[in-house]
């Protein structure tokens, strides 16, 4: 595992609970991804541009009028929990 | 059996009254009755609904109105793919209740068209692996040999057609998910160019290099059905403006040559870890294209060693960023155990994902994470634009580039557990595609001694799927390997 890879800061980032166990696992894995990975440091990349995609792409604007769109039924069908035609989430603020 | 008929044999006979879909479909439902406990390709799947809709198709037909070749037919459709009122699990626990409320524009190009839109087919959570068994819901099984996995991530798509529950599926491709199963399991599997097919409606993995292709049992299937879902799309801002030619009927009548085809051997796919199987039947595919006046060249994709490396830099980055969206807020599972809003992220994502997704997430949040990003992500993106043009330059001297689609054949269940990297490594012939943004087909070439399929992968230049299919459909024509069923 490199030295610099703190497992539970990335954890906390990515808002995601580890166990013990899967901290130990992902650390001992992803040490040999990163491992695998450092070669592209030997890749000479001056003044080589970024690829974003695989062909240039542009914002693509759609026109802002309405149209068709989900009903409040089908929008909330998934929510985990609903109330009044609103999501319902535990209390953010004081 | 009608299960194991193409979709191109199938369209005659409908459009001939030899059959219905309704007596189609009903056969596509009691052969997944009768293999689905031991090849698992499928997540659910409704007889009613289906049946519905062929029931629809048939009363099409009676009164003149059928819509064309996929009319009635039955297509099955990778779990990551918005069907409306159907699951959308992507494998995954974290949407395990999941039902979408919008067709994906593949599916409505698919309805457009006629297509029987049938059962949710099996795929490594979230299209993250390469052997279906980082599903939630089981791992599906090869049909060729039940102790083997499928492929991934689309293995449920690729088992499906290979086991005659679907006449033709759907699957989703971001390093070669469509074309590693489909060599797996012994059937046709196409990752169009990025751009062609819209991405609307797919549970993005890696949105700058997921693809939506199709599985079919031959060339001519590929066609029918990537005609039917290619094309510009506006509700995808990535979906490209071009004219989509008519893929099958290029199969059929082609103007003449004034010069002969050029296919290209890279060397850097022909080295260490190739299965001498493979190796030799790959040999004998490229001794076919020579026999019908092909011209071979050898050529270099320098950048190949770093394939793997610049994929995962960028696949894990996007799936860290696209999955932020699995929050517990808005849709999907919430854990009960969750008090305030973070612990909410932070416990219904560690009770929703699995394995393979949390350790993606995690290396694409180190990845993008401050003082990482230049060093991993933006180094990244400048190999990529290396890959890119190693191929733009091979496309300079070639029209296709012909290659193993894996080192191996299907390997054991639980063969690479302990082993992540070489699991990793097995995907290295088809990543150059999806970082370059290519077509790319894999199609069968032969069988191992253990009898097991072996894929030839063939990769076009942009947008030129017309040429990629006429030399697929080159090979496929004077072979009969897509004739050739699992004994299930």
């Amino acid at each position: 595992m490199p030295a610099d890879l703190d497992i539970d800061h990335i954890a906390r980032l990515a808002r995601i609970d580890l166990t013990p166990e899967e901290k130990a696992a992902f650390s001992a894995q992803l040490g040999d991804v990163l491992a695998h990975i450092e070669k592209l440091k030997q890749v000479d990349v001056t003044c080589v541009e970024p690829t974003a995609h695989g062909f240039p792409i542009y914002n693509v604007w759609q026109a802002d009028e309405p149209g068709p769109t989900l009903t409040p039924e089908q929008a909330l069908g998934n929510a985990p929990a609903q109330r009044d035609n609103m999501i319902a989430v535990p209390k953010v603020v004081e | 059996m009608p299960t194991h008929r193409t979709i191109a044999d199938l369209a005659d006979a409908l459009a001939k009254k030899e059959l219905s879909s309704v007596e189609l479909t009903q056969a596509v439902i009691d052969r997944t009755a009768a293999v689905e406990p031991r090849v698992r390709a499928f997540t659910s799947w409704d007889s009613a609904d289906a049946l519905a809709q062929a029931r629809a198709s048939d009363e099409r037909r009676a009164a003149g109105h059928a819509r064309g070749p996929l009319d009635g037919i039955p297509i099955g459709i990778k779990d990551n793919i918005a069907v409306t009122g159907q699951p959308l699990t992507a494998s995954s626990k974290i949407l395990a209740s999941y039902r979408s409320p919008y067709d994906a524009t593949v599916i409505t190009r698919l309805r457009n068209a006629g297509a029987v839109i049938w059962g949710r087919l099996n795929l490594d959570e979230f299209a993250m692996g390469s052997s279906t068994e980082n599903s939630a819901f089981g791992t599906t099984a090869n049909p060729h040999d039940l102790t083997r996995v499928p492929g991934g991530s689309s293995g449920g798509s690729a088992a499906a057609v290979a086991a005659g529950e679907a006449i033709g599926t759907l699957g989703s491709d971001t390093g070669g998910s469509i074309r590693q199963p489909a060599a797996f399991c012994g059937v046709t599997g196409l990752k169009p160019t990025y751009g062609l097919v819209s991405r609307y409606g797919l549970a993005a993995f890696a949105s700058s290099l997921d693809q939506i292709g199709p599985l079919t049992r031959t060339v001519e299937d590929t066609a029918i059905l990537l005609q039917a879902i290619a094309g510009h799309d506006p509700l995808d801002s990535t979906s490209c403006q071009i004219a989509v030619p008519d893929y099958r009927a290029a199969l059929h009548s082609r103007p003449p040559r004034s010069a002969p085809r050029h296919l290209g051997i890279p060397r850097e796919y022909f080295g260490e870890g190739l299965d001498p199987e493979v190796g030799a039947a790959v040999g004998q595919a490229v001794a076919h294209y020579k026999k019908l006046g092909y011209e071979i060249r050898e050529i270099s994709l320098p950048h190949t060693e770093h394939c793997l490396s610049v994929y995962f830099i960028v696949a894990t980055a996007e799936c860290s960023s696209n999955l932020a969206r699995l929050d517990g807020i808005r849709y999907g599972h919430r854990s009960p155990a969750a008090t305030d809003a973070v612990d909410i992220y932070t416990k219904t994502r560690a009770e929703g994902f699995g394995p393979e997704v949390k350790r993606r997430i995690i290396l694409g949040t180190y990845v993008l994470s401050s003082g990482y990003y230049d060093a991993y992500y933006l180094r990244a993106q400048k190999v990529r634009t290396l890959i890119r043009q190693d191929f733009q330059k091979a496309f300079e001297q070639v029209d296709a580039i012909i290659t193993p689609a894996n080192p191996g054949t299907a390997f054991k269940k639980g063969e690479y557990a302990k082993n992540l990297m070489a699991l990793y490594l097995s995907d290295i012939y088809t990543i150059g595609a999806n970082l370059a943004g290519l077509p790319g087909i894999s199609l069968p070439c032969g069988y191992s001694k253990d009898n097991l399929p072996i894929g030839l992968q063939l990769l076009g230049q942009p947008f030129k799927e017309t040429d990629l299919l006429q030399i697929a459909h080159d090979y496929e024509a004077a072979h009969d390997w897509a004739k050739r069923f699992p004994n299930l």
